[in-house]
């Protein structure tokens, strides 16, 4: 049976608790009862990457893009766009007031080369001969019959490949120590989906959306490098992923795409899940392994490294979601077409976690080396509420600031690097004039002081005495001596910290000192928080030119510290006062002072 | 299922590929817009979609986008189809039930020639501008 039309509904973590799946439903309903449940065919998808306009739903072939669906849409989209051929206008996404119908006159897709997130939001993820349609397993087919393992580093090379977790790797090294290990009775293959960044959902979207493309890769290094077993270390946090992970590994194992004799060859190789708790130093890899095996969830000193002595001893290539989802197509399409995109030294694309104070927050990938404007402006639509932006967080926890004066820097890993920052997993949280430096500098620090597995002291001890130290400037208590010690004790903690957790948790700190000197120093010097947002450092006052007594701020006053008749002087009581800033905001002559 | 070998992959492959194009958006360079209006549909608007759906499929015609639109105002000719390709000039056809899509997609599209009994002409250019 043919379909005359396609409805897309996003079935990622966002729009699903959005209701997506209440839409799904609808839909179908609506169109059985219209009698067309026949000839047009109800995906759910993965993520679309524009989480922000959540829920979804695309219709084919007219190529409509309804953004903010509500369930009881459904119904006027099956009688009004499926029945009669109306697109459903009011649901149709706007770009600044004029009206985008395809997805390819969006802003927000225009800029994005998909190459990891290829399938997400056009195949079913738990259907797998639409990932077969789409030339799934067909890698798999071809580094089976016709290369050799050495065929297949050798094309990995070619592209030019780093690993997607956070240090950028070259991966086809990774997999060459591991395969090269000749008297191993048994090796492993482990996908690290332990994403923990704040605000960092890529590897989630990918698993939700394109599950099968991470089984085939792990099969492809299972073959390359000479493992039968594959282990996928998700945090529990991701039913939704976790869910189509286990359906399409049950499917791939129906039709030999995994198992026994793969593909009709000698080839065996099995893949289980194994739940993470959420422990954010598991995402380092010796912690994974160990909380894999039963243990404790804690690092080891490197080297060894698990290439050749990783999960109980045995040669282990492990690598993040994103870079697994990148095997596939280095080698169906060839290493030197994955190599044209990019820059000199990164190579493909990256998928980056758009957050924070932007219009369009969500996915998107972009090639490597695209500017930071492009992403910010062009993708992510700017700032809100005319704002003006202050800079970018990237790496997460583990990442630094690019501010407004690098935001035409290319984004790839050596120039991330050269601005004190980290490409991570690929968070990228914006922040405006309102957000005050310190204090995410120290929320950061509280992350990973909470998420620090105690082993070694430095970054134990350390991580607490920088978070105490930032603490103190943000109450007004820092000394010129406090940011010495933030330099001497982050440099330290770099060094001798057995882990990536402890060794870039400094990051934040000593790179927003960097950059945003002046703020640290009206902290301590001045005692003000210029952007208002640490509490003891702020006062609210009520001008006695200005007021006019309209009584606006005294209603908006959650604790009803402001006191005042009407057409006259209002006055705060300071001791009640939260310094929330509802009165600064409300009031439209300007009378409330912020100081 | 049962398991897969190599060739049985790509024949699966083969088999859904087609169906999946449909959904691609690019690399459509014929475009078929059925005129989808209530008095279209009562004309057989419907049937002469899902003949056109399953033509295309028999065709094996990957290239080929087929729309829906609303009325565009030539109610004695309905069901109305428009057919927009390169080399081809944009042609409305009239009156079409399955045997006229049957055609349109043989002699129209795969042999680039009129479907000379069923052309309708342009609609009027009032209608046009506002396209």
């Amino acid at each position: 049976m043919a379909f005359n039309h396609y409805l897309l509904v996003c079935g990622g973590t966002g729009c699903e608790s959005a209701n997506a799946d209440k839409i799904y439903k609808n839909l179908r309903a609506s169109a059985e009862a219209h009698g067309v449940g026949e000839s047009c065919q109800i995906v759910k998808t993965g993520c679309f990457g524009f989480c922000e306009k959540g829920p979804i739903v695309k219709v084919l072939p007219e190529e409509n893009f309804y953004v903010e669906v509500k369930p009881e849409d459904a119904e006027e989209i099956i009688s009004e766009q499926i029945v009669k051929g109306r697109s459903v206008d009011r649901l149709q996404y706007k770009e600044k007031g004029k009206e985008a119908s395809g997805i390819e006159n969006i802003g927000f897709y225009q800029k994005q080369v998909r190459v990891v997130l290829r399938n997400c939001g056009f195949i079913n993820p738990e259907d797998i001969t639409e990932y077969i349609a789409r030339d799934g397993y067909a890698a798999l087919g071809k580094v089976l019959t016709e290369m050799t393992p050495h065929d297949v580093i050798e094309e990995l090379k070619k592209s030019g490949l780093r690993g997607r977790g956070g240090a950028g790797f070259p991966t086809w090294r990774k997999w060459m120590f591991t395969a090269e290990v000749k008297d191993a009775d048994q090796k492993y293959v482990v996908c690290n989906a332990d994403e923990g960044d704040p605000g960092a959902y890529m590897d989630r979207s990918i698993l939700e959306g394109d599950p099968h493309s991470v089984l085939e890769a792990m099969a492809i290094a299972g073959f390359t490098c000479g493992a039968d077993k594959g282990f996928i270390y998700i945090r529990a946090e991701y039913p939704l992923a976790i869910n189509r992970l286990k359906i399409a590994i049950e499917q791939a194992k129906e039709m030999g795409l995994l198992g026994d004799n793969i593909l009709g060859t000698d080839f065996n190789f099995d893949i289980e899940i194994r739940l993470g708790a959420g422990a954010f130093v598991c995402g380092e890899e010796t912690a994974l392994l160990a909380s894999i095996e039963g243990e404790r969830g804690m690092p080891k000193p490197r080297p060894p490294f698990p290439a050749t002595k990783g999960l109980w001893g045995k040669p282990t290539v492990i690598n993040n979601v994103e870079t697994w989802a990148n095997i596939p197509v280095i080698i169906t399409k060839g290493g030197d077409w994955f190599g044209s995109i990019g820059t000199a030294t990164s190579k493909g694309t990256k998928v980056f976690a758009l957050t924070g104070k932007i219009n369009n927050s969500g996915l998107v990938e972009v090639p490597m080396g695209t500017p930071l404007r492009d992403i910010v402006y062009n993708i992510g639509g700017g700032i809100p509420d005319g704002k003006k932006f202050k800079a970018v967080q990237t790496g997460g926890p583990s990442g630094g600031v690019i501010t407004a004066d690098n935001i035409d820097v290319p984004i790839d890993f050596e120039h991330l690097q050269e601005l004190g920052s980290i490409m991570g997993s690929g968070g990228m949280i914006v922040m405006d004039e309102d957000d005050c430096i310190v204090d995410v500098a120290k929320f950061y620090l509280e992350f990973t002081v909470e998420e620090s597995c105690g082993k070694c002291a430095p970054c134990r001890v350390g991580g607490r005495k920088l978070y105490n130290i930032l603490d103190k400037i943000t109450k007004g208590k820092g000394t010129m001596e406090d940011l010495e010690k933030i330099k001497s004790i982050g440099n330290a903690m770099k060094k001798a910290s057995l882990c990536g957790l402890g060794q870039t948790a400094p990051n934040p700190a000593l790179s927003s000192m960097h950059y945003f000197y002046d703020e640290y120093l009206a902290h301590i010097k001045d005692q003000t928080c210029p952007s208002g947002v640490c509490k003891d450092l702020v006062k609210f006052t009520i001008s006695e030119e200005k007021c006019i007594g309209c009584t606006l701020c005294a209603r908006k006053c959650p604790v009803n510290c402001i006191a005042g008749e009407r057409k006259a002087l209002h006055v705060i009581d300071q001791e009640k006062c939260i310094k929330c800033g509802e009165c600064f905001n409300a009031c439209k002559f300007g009378a409330v002072l912020r100081a | 299922m049962a398991k897969l070998s190599l060739d049985d992959l790509r024949k699966l492959r083969d088999e859904k590929r087609q169906a999946l194009e449909m959904r691609e958006t690019e690399n459509k360079t014929v475009q078929i817009i059925v005129g989808m209006g209530t008095s279209g549909i009562a004309a057989g608007a419907k049937q002469t979609l899902s003949a056109f759906v399953n033509y295309l499929q028999e065709y094996n015609l990957t290239n080929v986008s087929l729309r829906q639109t609303g009325s565009i105002g030539l109610d004695h000719a309905e069901p109305v189809v428009e057919v927009r390709m390169t080399g081809m000039p944009n042609i409305i056809y009239g009156k079409v039930d399955t045997g006229v899509a049957k055609q349109i997609i043989e002699r129209h599209i795969l042999g680039k020639e009129l479907v000379d009994e069923h052309v309708f002409d342009r609609p009027a250019p009032d209608i046009v501008e506002g396209v």
